[in-house]
């Protein structure tokens, strides 16, 4: 190897703060830049410039445009010298200064002669800096020389050109594409990095062709990959195509499998990873499978290297979540990571064997958790925390270990979000657990008398009044409330006294306690605090007044609100900025929960924006433009309120002369179809377009009237209305055949105009129908469980269904969903993948006035068949019986 | 762009001294679009890794989802930053050539002063192992011998060329001592 480079050698008895930097000022250096345009250049001298102008750059300096393009004219001209350092420093400049497009045109010659030069460090250079600054047409000039670059004999000039060709395909991909047989041609060279190099790049290059993809696999996991970051690659292309190849081979071997295996024995610990890493990613993978890559990562427990530890115990950690039984081998090795110098790793091991556990380990397990507890980080504890969580409800015999445990940490110093984590487990330790539920909300209260947090110590409260009361003993809780409303905030005191006022209504014994505190508290400072406690010793009868009958106390204390938040919200800004003599009605505020827009963006990516015609202005809240557009409409107001606008559901197919959707809008007597059309015709006029709707398949309903739409120009979406009756309050349902009917006029496209005279013309649309899903209402409720068991169970229909055959869990949960059109609760519609069987919550309003719960669980049995217990809590048996209906004709 | 998902990619490399300050640091991603941006990560890394010993193998941390893979030697301290979907085998590698290549330029005398009078030469060293983000070369001699290679110009005869830099060491001496 080349001696490096013989450099000043300076005396080391300067003073230790020497740097030959020191003072430096980018004035004085761009002066000194001068010394570029020197005509006996300096080679020695222009190299310390350069270097001290990229130190500069390299400090987050930035020059100015001026500056720059001075520095790079004067950089241009030290092509001229011969030395080779100096060339290497002028190369880094120029990518540095990354050069305006007028700027390239003066150093691409001076390249492309550096590109053709008999110096292979020349050449290779030259091409990483002119593809680095380069665009597209100068591309096509320089082509010929960067293929023949890639089947250079010499390495560093064809990797160059490879990984050149790498991020050129982001900016002009058509070109790149076209070197792909002298790519192929260097996948086979000997020397390692050009390999690799090349098979990215190749890769890259095919990734849009499978098959090209899976022949490229094929052909490289036979041969010899010689550079252990090419087998990398390999590897990673090889999950990717069995991934693909998944779908059509349901039985036998996976292919590629015993490739993936080989790799666990290759020598350089990357292959090694790579592979055990992909192993345990195959979707659906056995525990045969997964057996060899546990073993290798078992291995990277105890290296002696913290990042294979780390690589190892991460992967590990992931397997848990899917396969905890697979990776109980590794629980000795795992445990002595537990006393890890590395933070990280002892923390990642720590949650692992959490999941991979067993009972009789728990004990043990906290204990040396405690111990390790105070030296993590905040965001490793919130881990450690949701660990415990999940680990406690596997367990709930453990409860009281775990419990004493969380209580502890939650009693040490701690910022926000890890007290969080911790309440948030607490509270859903004792809602799961009964047994928990006392000792758990000591701790609580414990903890409210020394917290910092207003919204945790609200949120305990409130907690505390629903669950409070419930207890054996109620009355030892008071004190622990009542003094919040001593000593904290207006915040948590206003939300004090809402918890005492819940003890009162729930338990009699303890109300006359209850309203001398909430008496003490209508002397409070805060007007909130005074006007709730004067409320509420009003409405308990505290006051010496007529009580009001139990049941609306609780209903008003402990209901819960009937309308999402966000939609009483803007109700109420509305409400204020259009102040009027009426008083604010609650139920004007929509229940329709509204998709959030960006939640609705993702799910509906290909969704055209001309499909929500009807809201031109507004597709994010489409529920409420829809109900603009209607009471716009002085016919349908008398049809009372708007219950529920379907989403719309497409009449014709993709790319036909008319694009037809509609939405079904329900009213209490009434449904109107509303049809919104567009024309995609440029040579049509339409005019008096309406839907003539048969109506022989939907008994129920009768024609009221239509709303013909007076004209539809080209690309320039309308609306036609169709209003049918039906009897109050009935879901029923039906369904209904359309006919577009229309006069077409030929418009002239040069002047634009239409003809006078139309022909009249029809055309068929596809039939609708009217579901019972649509009388339904999506409304979430916070706690599910609280709902169910407040619903009661005496009108509980439950009933089972098989949905025989199904693509997969995941497809017959939506599909229910969908049938339904219920709100999913706390996040139940997600099926987590490979699962067997799965409970889904949903909750809904029906026909407007009655709440419906429904608690769907799924199980698959044998092949792919799916079988699914519903049950379903409603205020009224008809109802219930109701929901059974829409699945079991669905 | 999905495109590069499957390609093992390098999002910078620092260079730090012992108080977190930068000697010669390369960001090759966007996820820091400004220097303040760059000067904060830089700092998170620096001080949450400073009580650590690592002197002999590479150590591992992640920070704000990434993997940061880190040796520290002398009063200077490498580190190497990629995605957290990144095989960490690799980046450590990469940490391993930058480290190794430095120690070979610097002929052993791995430390800040030494570092910043060649600083040249860690920025070529720089260039030679990451080209965009791409790994170019991990092998510290191959990397050592890229950069070493510059000083022997091909166009002018070797025996010239070391006289014209002996002269040009002798004269830098004299400046140098006279400046003093």
């Amino acid at each position: 190897m080349a001696q490096p480079l013989v450099k000043k050698d300076d005396d080391r008895d300067d003073e230790a703060e020497f740097s030959p930097f020191l003072g430096i000022e980018k004035g004085a250096v761009l002066q000194e830049a001068r010394v570029f345009n020197d005509p006996q250049l300096d080679a020695r001298r222009c190299s310390q410039v350069i270097t001290k102008l990229l130190y500069l750059l390299n400090q987050g300096e930035t020059f100015t445009k001026t500056e720059a393009t001075e520095v790079f004219f004067s950089v241009t001209k030290l092509f001229q010298s011969r030395d080779i350092a100096l060339r290497r420093m002028v190369y880094l400049m120029i990518k540095e200064l990354s050069p305006s497009a007028d700027e390239v045109i003066i150093v691409t010659s001076s390249l492309m002669k550096d590109m053709n030069s008999k110096t292979d460090m020349y050449r290779a250079n030259a091409i990483r800096v002119l593809c680095r600054i380069t665009d597209g047409t100068l591309l096509t000039q320089i082509e010929r020389y960067l293929k023949q670059a890639i089947v250079d004999k010499n390495p560093i000039v064809a990797s160059a050109a490879l990984v050149s060709g790498i991020h050129l395909l982001q900016t002009n991909p058509e070109i790149v594409k076209r070197w792909s047989n002298e790519v192929q041609e260097t996948v086979q060279s000997r020397a390692a990095l050009v390999q690799f190099h090349a098979l990215a790049l190749l890769h890259q290059i095919r990734q849009s062709d499978r098959l090209a993809v899976s022949k490229l696999v094929t052909s490289l996991t036979r041969g010899t990959v010689r550079s252990p970051l090419a087998q990398c690659l390999l590897i990673c292309f090889t999950s990717q195509v069995i991934r693909e190849s998944n779908m059509n081979n349901q039985t036998g071997d996976r292919p590629f499998y015993d490739y993936l295996e080989g790799c666990l024995r290759h020598k350089a610990e990357m292959v090694i990873f790579e592979a055990a890493r992909a192993i345990t990613e195959l979707s659906g993978v056995t525990s045969r499978e997964l057996t060899p890559a546990i073993t290798v990562l078992q291995l990277f427990l105890s290296s002696s290297k913290p990042v294979l530890r780390f690589a190892a115990v991460r992967t590990l950690n992931k397997v848990a979540m899917t396969h905890p039984m697979a990776i109980t081998n590794c629980n000795i090795d795992m445990e002595s990571l537990i006393s890890d110098q590395n933070r990280s790793i002892a923390t990642l091991a720590i949650t692992t064997l959490l999941k991979t556990g067993n009972e009789s380990s728990v004990d043990r397990l906290m204990k040396q958790i405690t111990n390790f507890m105070s030296d993590i980080a905040d965001e490793f504890k919130i881990v450690v925390v949701d660990a415990i969580r999940s680990l406690c409800l596997k367990f709930p015999l453990k409860y009281r270990s775990l419990m004493n445990f969380l209580s502890n940490i939650l009693r040490e110093e701690g910022g926000f979000d890890y007290k969080k984590a911790i309440v948030d487990s607490i509270v859903i330790l004792i809602r799961d657990i009964p047994d928990a539920k006392e000792s758990g909300l000591l701790h609580l209260c414990e903890f409210i008398e020394d917290c910092e947090f207003t919204y945790l110590s609200t949120q305990i409260l409130h907690f505390l009044g629903i669950e409070g009361p419930k207890t054996s003993d109620p009355s030892k809780y008071i004190r622990y409330i009542y003094n919040r409303v001593i000593l904290e905030n207006a915040t948590v005191r206003a939300s004090a006294v809402s918890t005492l006022a819940k003890f009162g209504a729930m338990v009699d014994s303890l109300k006359p306690r209850i309203f001398v505190l909430l008496r003490r508290c209508l002397f409070d400072s805060d007007d909130e605090v005074r006007d709730r406690a004067t409320l509420y010793l009003s409405m308990l009868g505290g006051d010496g007044a007529i009580v009001e009958t139990d049941k609306d106390v609780k209903d008003f204390l402990f209901g819960s609100l009937n309308v999402p938040l966000v939609n009483l919200e803007t109700s109420l800004k509305n409400y204020v900025q259009e102040p009027s003599e009426e008083l604010f009605d609650i139920d004007s505020v929509p229940k329709e929960v509204k998709s959030q827009p960006l939640a609705a963006e993702k799910k509906a990516p290909g969704k055209k924006p001309a499909g929500l015609g009807a809201a031109p202005a507004a597709p994010t809240s489409t529920v409420d433009a829809y109900e603009k557009l209607i009471s716009s409409i002085p016919e349908f107001s008398s049809f009372g309120k708007l219950s529920k606008s379907s989403t719309p559901v497409e009449l014709t197919e993709a790319e036909t002369e008319y694009a037809v959707n509609v939405v079904k809008h329900i009213f209490d007597g009434h449904v109107v179809f509303q049809y919104n059309c567009t024309n995609t015709i440029p040579e049509q006029l339409l005019e008096n377009v309406s839907v003539i709707v048969d109506a022989s398949d939907a008994e129920e309903f009768s024609e009221v009237s239509s709303k013909p739409l007076r004209s539809l120009p080209y690309d320039s979406p309308g609306q036609t209305f169709v209003v049918f009756e039906k009897p109050d309050g009935v879901p029923a349902v039906g369904k209904f055949s359309n006919m577009l009917k229309f006069v077409v006029k030929e418009v002239d496209p040069a002047t634009g105009e239409a003809e006078e005279d139309g022909v009249e013309d029809e055309y068929q649309l596809e039939d609708l129908e009217v579901v019972a899903a649509d009388y339904m209402v999506k409304l979430g409720v916070s706690n599910f469980r609280n709902a169910w068991e407040s619903m009661g169970p005496h009108f509980e229909r439950v009933d089972e269904y098989g949905l025989g055959p199904r693509e997969s869990l995941a497809e017959a949960v939506s599909s229910v969903i969908n049938l339904l059109g219920m709100q999913p609760c706390e996040g139940t519609e997600v099926v987590p993948t490979n699962s067997r069987s799965h409970t889904c919550l949903l909750s809904g309003v029906f026909m407007s006035s009655a709440k419906v719960l429904v608690r769907l669980s799924f199980g698959i049995d044998g092949p792919k068949a799916v079988a699914m217990k519903l049950s379903v809590r409603s205020e009224d048996e008809s109802i219930s019986d109701a929901i059974h209906d829409i699945v079991s004709s669905g | 762009m999905l495109i590069l998902e499957s390609c093992p990619k390098v999002k910078n490399i620092l260079l730090l001294d012992s108080e977190g300050k930068r000697v010669a640091v390369k960001y090759y991603s966007d996820d820091w679009p400004t220097n303040s941006a760059k000067e904060a990560f830089e700092k998170t890394v620096f001080t949450k890794t400073q009580k650590t010993n690592v002197r002999t193998e590479a150590e591992i941390a992640m920070f704000e989802n990434n993997i940061v893979v880190y040796k520290f030697v002398q009063d200077l301290h490498f580190f190497v930053t990629g995605g957290d979907d990144e095989n960490e085998v690799i980046i450590a590698t990469v940490l391993q050539g930058f480290f190794d290549a430095v120690g070979l330029l610097l002929r052993g005398n791995v430390e800040k002063r030494e570092a910043l009078e060649n600083l040249d030469l860690i920025l070529l060293c720089l260039d030679e192992i990451i080209d965009g983000g791409i790994i170019l070369e991990t092998d510290a001699n191959v990397i050592a011998g890229k950069v070493a290679s510059h000083s022997m110009d091909s166009g002018a005869p070797l025996s010239e060329q070391t006289v014209s830099q002996a002269l040009a060491t002798a004269r830098e001496h004299l400046v140098r001592s006279l400046l003093k």
